[in-house]
């Protein structure tokens, strides 16, 4: 069986998390060495989901734990009356 | 991102059911990440945000002694989370269309991806520029609802399918799908402004002067 570029690109995601079987993943990767879009988009999807991870794209409100914890402090001590 | 170790959760746990009740400021560090961004997702709103996120954690510990130790403390968390931000927007009237979605994925639509070769790689030290965490940012807050979410959980806060499925309330197969789509939208979204900060190595073709 012979894959075409559609047919990598629905399975990118499930690629990149592990998720294709032996057989699929053969296939994908010969279909790779070959097709430079296709390797393209996959290196792409990868260094998306690569920055996503990185803690300085979404960082919490300055002052944000610091007040969830005096808040804490706050209702925990209520609680005890 | 602290590293969560079930062995010291369930200790914590132990302790602060015992009266130890200052543990729980150690329980509840790792999550408080993922609790105000899942639920900014939702609110849209940074004040409402940290508001439903202080609620979240104190009806966690009001809550404490319920949590049976059958799932991971992070994903238990994350429903109320959920729950609480649920809960606002349905008393605000402005729950939208698209989180109704019970979690069926039947619709089609258009997730194949951009096609180029101009960007691969883009290092993340790239990211000390404040610009790109920005288009970032806002390319997942362009997502619709049910995929933001699930890329809040899987691809920022790193969970895993079956966490990030429990923590919703859906299947793995609808986690599965759509965070295939969500990623397919995000590359197509941002390949034209990531193609910027790719290393120049790449962009001396393009004529620059």
């Amino acid at each position: 069986m012979r894959i075409d570029c559609n047919h990598v690109w629905q399975h990118i995601s499930a690629y990149i998390e592990g998720e294709v079987d032996a057989g699929l993943r053969a296939e994908i990767d010969k279909h790779l060495e070959t097709c430079e879009l296709c390797s393209a988009v996959l290196d792409s999807t990868r260094n998306v989901v690569i920055l996503m991870a990185d803690d300085r794209v979404f960082e919490l409100p300055a002052g944000f734990s610091k007040r969830l914890h005096q808040r804490i402090d706050r209702d925990l001590h209520i609680a005890e009356g | 991102m602290a590293a969560r170790d079930p062995e010291f959760e369930a200790d914590c746990i132990r302790r602060i059911l015992a009266g130890e009740k200052r543990f729980f400021h150690d329980l509840i560090r790792p999550c408080e990440r993922a609790i105000y961004f899942l639920l900014l997702s939702m609110l849209k709103n940074e004040a409402e945000a940290e508001d439903a996120a202080q609620e979240t954690v104190i009806k966690v510990y009001i809550n404490l002694h319920l949590f049976r130790g059958d799932s991971q403390f992070r994903t238990w968390v994350l429903s109320i989370a959920r729950n609480e931000g649920l809960g606002r927007l349905r008393k605000i009237g402005t729950r939208r269309e698209e989180s109704l979605d019970a979690g069926t994925d039947e619709q089609t639509g258009d997730y194949t991806p951009a096609i180029l070769t101009s960007w691969r790689e883009i290092p993340t030290d790239a990211l000390e520029q404040k610009e790109l965490g920005a288009i970032l940012r806002k390319a997942v807050e362009g997502l619709p609802e049910i995929y933001r979410n699930i890329v809040i959980l899987r691809d920022i806060e790193e969970m895993d399918i079956r966490q990030t499925s429990a923590a919703l309330g859906i299947s793995e197969a609808a986690v599965k799908v759509r965070l295939h789509r969500a990623r397919a939208m995000l590359q197509r979204e941002l390949a034209p402004q990531l193609k910027a900060f790719a290393p120049k190595r790449k962009s001396l073709f393009w004529g620059r002067k």
